[in-house]
């Protein structure tokens, strides 16, 4: 681990600065521009899922490398009332907050390791990382 | 917040998104829009995406409800300039932009308006 960059998510206006610093960490990160784009959106998804469920949170981006290759962690993190059923939320179509449900289930597709933390009153913490190619 | 500006073109609206929206801006976008293509008695409408570096669940949303809207005021709504990593991300995501047309580049878009039916093509090239 070289690096360690932390952005709140507390308005609107927030999930456009996550989608900002992402990028520029997607960049530094060389990764191509398909999987740049990719994280940025993945970002958006759970940036606003972090405000709009979790009541506002933060995110924690992460230079990482396993000896083999680098990559970028993310990692989304609030203190709100928690999922109860992290099978269900994670289903296509799965909304509670009159979205498309695409955005725990979009996310995990669009990156190369996605781990959901989460228990009724004690938050959520959402953990995905992108490998560069 | 930051609103885009609608452009006028015959029976033609043309929305050109240059700034990374917020979520609130999005929706001012789809309720002007909606309030544009009355006002105008507008036809066709053409969103241009060529500067937008990511669409999300939300934004892809905002096209097909877009869509959808225009078709209830009689006037349809073509997507253009979509990045192919634009693209590619989209249909990971899992998003199909339902009853969305696009075209390649707003040239194409404009065409495509024109060999429909009932836009006049007149005023616009004119």
């Amino acid at each position: 681990m070289t690096d360690t960059f932390e952005v709140p998510i507390d308005s609107d206006s927030d999930v456009v600065v996550v989608r900002q610093h992402v990028r520029s960490h997607a960049l530094q990160a060389k990764l191509s521009l398909v999987d740049q784009t990719k994280v940025v959106t993945a970002a958006s998804e759970l940036a606003r899922n972090t405000l709009v469920y979790g009541g506002g949170g933060r995110l924690v981006i992460e230079a990482i490398s396993n000896g083999v290759r680098r990559g970028l962690r993310l990692s989304f993190i609030d203190e709100g009332p928690g999922i109860g059923d992290v099978e269900q939320a994670l289903t296509d179509g799965w909304s509670t907050g009159g979205g498309l449900g695409l955005g725990l289930s979009g996310s995990r597709r669009l990156m190369d390791e996605f781990d959901l933390e989460s228990a009724p009153g004690r938050g959520t913490r959402v953990t995905v990382v992108k490998w560069v190619r | 917040m930051e609103r885009v500006p609608i452009l006028k073109l015959g029976d033609i609206l043309i929305v050109s998104i240059q700034i990374d929206l917020q979520d609130q801006g999005v929706l001012a976008l789809q309720e002007d829009l909606a309030d544009a293509v009355v006002e105008h008695r507008a036809r066709g409408v053409i969103i241009d995406i060529t500067a937008v570096e990511i669409v999300d669940s939300f934004i892809g949303r905002m096209l097909s409800t877009i869509a959808s809207i225009s078709r209830v005021l009689d006037a349809e709504t073509i997507v253009v300039g979509m990045r192919p990593a634009v693209a590619i991300t989209l249909v990971e995501l899992g998003l199909s932009l339902g009853g969305v047309r696009t075209a390649l580049n707003l040239e194409k878009g404009v065409a495509l308006l024109h060999s429909r039916d009932g836009v006049d093509s007149d005023t616009v090239t004119r």
